[in-house]
């Protein structure tokens, strides 16, 4: 029995169809009874072989494509590294004003100390 | 021999850019291949591959290794080519329409001396090209390298909903261009 749905409402819904996309039960019904419809979908299942076979298929790209894509790649590791070195000095320049502080506030501490030790010396004799 | 491309990925992570140098040999022709079907032509798809290796270089780190390389590269590859591709039709007036004829500008690509199946892979390839770029990106990328909607969607920069009625397009135009019916036949040649 054929159903009331056309096939172009069906035509529409059959790219989805043929990748496995869940049909109603009318449209399945209409394919089932309809050539036209059933050679279409034929052809859809034809076309994704087609395409997929392609996969396989690998081109050669223009000579010097390698060399160049490599050469690229050099260069911006180079860039990294130089990057990472001078952000590795920014660090040692950074840290070395953190010592030299840290150095200068114990050093300023040492001294308040060794006045307060002689002055408490002092008051006691 | 086939190279170890897991124990590559690995040593690359680690910072060894002779085993990233590797893994660009072992993958480069393929890569080329889906930026030249994504892109349509020799310049863009080199420029994408060039691109697409700088920021897999770059990002190497950030790849987990829960899916292969290859499909991590592709997707790198797939979103180079979304850019070019933007930029193209940004910079280009004269958009191909559908009726255009194009003319191949690779030098071995003579039909007439390549065997059946060839040329039943250039009649597709050709008919890939003919594609606008939209429809063309998501077709190859489902279709040909069997990516998922979602990655689709989101290397391509569009939503899961557009990609999947790009696709429905690309495959209707496609199969009325390559398979038609009898009457579509007809069609055409009026």
């Amino acid at each position: 029995m054929r159903s009331d749905i056309t096939c172009e409402s069906v035509a529409e819904r059959l790219p989805n169809i043929v990748e496995g996309a869940k049909a109603d039960a009318t449209v399945t019904a209409h394919v089932e009874s309809c050539l036209r419809c059933q050679a279409e979908l034929v052809q859809y299942r034809k076309l994704l072989r087609s395409l997929h076979q392609l996969r396989t298929e690998v081109l050669e790209p223009a000579p010097g494509t390698l060399t160049s894509i490599l050469a690229n790649l050099e260069a911006a590791g180079e860039r990294g590294a130089i990057r990472s070195m001078l952000s590795g000095r920014r660090a040692a320049y950074v840290g070395g004003i953190a010592v030299a502080t840290a150095a200068a506030g114990a050093a300023g501490a040492l001294v308040l100390a060794s006045r307060a030790k002689r002055r408490g010396l002092r008051i006691a004799s | 021999m086939a190279p170890d491309m897991a124990g590559l990925v690995t040593a690359a992570k680690d910072g060894d850019r002779q085993a990233f140098e590797e893994l660009v040999r072992a993958t480069h022709a393929d890569a080329y291949t889906l930026a030249y079907r994504l892109t349509g032509n020799e310049e863009d798809a080199s420029d994408v591959v060039q691109e697409a290796y700088l920021r897999a270089y770059k990002s190497l780190k950030r790849f987990r290794g829960d899916a292969q390389f290859s499909t991590w590269l592709y997707r790198i590859v797939a979103n180079c080519a979304a850019t070019a591709l933007g930029k193209r039709s940004r910079n280009r007036h004269d958009e191909l329409d559908d009726d255009a004829e194009l003319i191949d500008i690779r030098p071995d690509y003579d039909p007439d001396a390549q065997l059946d199946g060839t040329l039943e892979r250039e009649r597709v390839t050709e008919a890939l090209r003919e594609l606008p770029d939209g429809l063309r990106a998501v077709v190859v990328l489902r279709d040909v390298y069997d990516l998922p909607h979602e990655a689709i969607a989101n290397e391509l920069g569009i939503s899961e909903a557009a990609a999947k009625v790009r696709l429905h397009r690309a495959r209707r135009r496609l199969r009325e261009r390559l398979f038609p019916l009898r009457g579509e036949e007809a069609a055409r040649a009026v």
